[in-house]
């Protein structure tokens, strides 16, 4: 895997396997935090952020326990580095916006159960990226979450204003539109390589 | 939440069941969505993520409900995790000696349970403050109830996407599958269908409540 392009590996995390539509990564903010374009993009960009830096952590960690022989430890190392990088967000933010902090309320802290980026850690274990390409390769998840999260938003700030049947309301109505976006992604596939 | 001393919760079957209806994690609580949409393109994946979702929960909830008097506040969700973690673990050396089929076939999903938000979601809220035996019965109902979001899902999209259930062929043979039931946009529209058909029984449900409780109570 080592001959794939940076540009490839962008465009394949970013649009072509997109974390959220393609692979099912980061279901529940995307159905949490969807519902204003503002909150939205702070949170795509919070979960950006914690990408880059459990990506760089997850690099060294397996560069480790692979040198050490103690490949059995991954995960447990991964979801505790994931853990702290949040924490560290979350005191980030707190300081710099408590507004913002509390606009994203709890699926702050909750990136940490946010499998699009524990899955990113692992993906880029499997495919064995060297370190620029991991780090090319959570920018792009990272992007791609952003985007699905934005215009997830802007669809349901429309949906707002429709008149929809009472029971179909709330999860039903998201998971459909959903359903609808991640079609539209699938336009893209004819541009990437392999599923994954 | 503010108090200290937590009511602790009777034995009996209504422990299980919650669980499997009430509260099912999948339809009610919409947790761990990721893995219900992502592994159930066919039936078989969907009974094996179900069934070691359903284990992870158990011995989890077991070990924290024992260690619950031990673990500091400070440090629960972290404890937790790691806790989870080491359990995953097992599964997924467990899963990878039993069928490696399997094991490709679910991919990191077996490794993604650790982010599953029922788990943590069960630890933090049920198993933190209940004694041993009921946090084992309710994880257990609340395994119970993935499994059977996770198999609904799975059948339908396996039936209508490849015309077969666990591999049969089971719709007559000059049935068109439908293709996009087992592309990820199938996952979100079968699911959504479900959580409509849920909407609507419970609508009924409280209009008839409403009919029978009489105009004064309705308005």
């Amino acid at each position: 895997m080592q001959g794939e392009s940076l540009g490839f590996i962008f465009l394949n995390a970013a649009v072509v396997n997109n974390f959220v539509l393609a692979l099912f990564l980061g279901i529940c903010p995307f159905l949490g935090v969807s519902a204003k374009k503002e909150t939205a993009w702070n949170m795509g960009l919070a979960t950006l952020f914690v990408m880059l830096v459990s990506s760089v952590s997850a690099y060294g960690i397996n560069w480790l326990l692979t040198e050490l022989d103690l490949m059995f430890l991954r995960l447990i190392c991964y979801i505790a580095v994931i853990a702290s990088a949040v924490q560290l967000v979350e005191m980030f933010i707190k300081k710099f916006s408590p507004s913002l902090f509390r606009s994203l309320g709890i699926f702050l802290p909750l990136i940490t159960t946010n499998c699009a980026i524990l899955g990113l850690a692992l993906f880029q274990t499997a495919k064995e990226y060297d370190f620029l390409q991991s780090v090319v390769y959570a920018l792009g998840a990272g992007v791609g979450f952003t985007l699905a999260l934005l215009l997830m938003s802007g669809l349901r700030e429309k949906l707002e204003l429709a008149e929809v049947p009472a029971v179909s309301q709330g999860a039903a109505m998201s998971l459909m539109l959903a359903g609808l976006l991640s079609l539209a992604f699938m336009g893209f596939a004819g541009l990437g390589g392999s599923h994954g | 939440m503010a108090t200290l001393r937590h009511q602790q919760e009777k034995l009996g079957l209504d422990t299980f069941l919650r669980g499997l209806w009430e509260e099912n994690p999948v339809f009610v609580m919409l947790l761990g969505m990721c893995p219900v949409l992502a592994v159930t393109n066919s039936t078989m994946n969907a009974i094996a993520m179900g069934l070691a979702t359903t284990f992870v929960l158990v011995a989890s909830s077991g070990l924290i409900s024992l260690l619950r008097n031990l673990i500091p506040k400070q440090v629960r969700i972290a404890s937790y995790i790691v806790i989870i973690a080491t359990f995953v673990t097992v599964v997924d050396y467990a899963i990878q000696a039993i069928s490696l089929d399997l094991y490709n076939a679910l991919g990191a999903f077996i490794q993604l349970i650790v982010a599953n938000c029922v788990i943590l979601g069960r630890a933090e809220a049920y198993a933190s403050k209940q004694r041993l035996h009921t946090t084992l019965v309710n994880s257990l109902g609340m395994g119970a109830g993935f499994t059977v979001a996770l198999l609904a899902l799975g059948t339908v999209r396996e039936v209508l996407g490849n015309g077969t259930l666990l591999g049969f062929q089971v719709m007559p043979a000059n049935f068109e599958p439908w293709v996009v039931m087992i592309l990820p946009p199938g996952g979100f529209f079968v699911l959504g269908s479900w959580l409509l058909l849920f909407a609507y029984i419970r609508q009924r449900q409280d209009q008839r409540v409403l009919e029978k409780g009489g105009v004064s109570d309705a308005r």
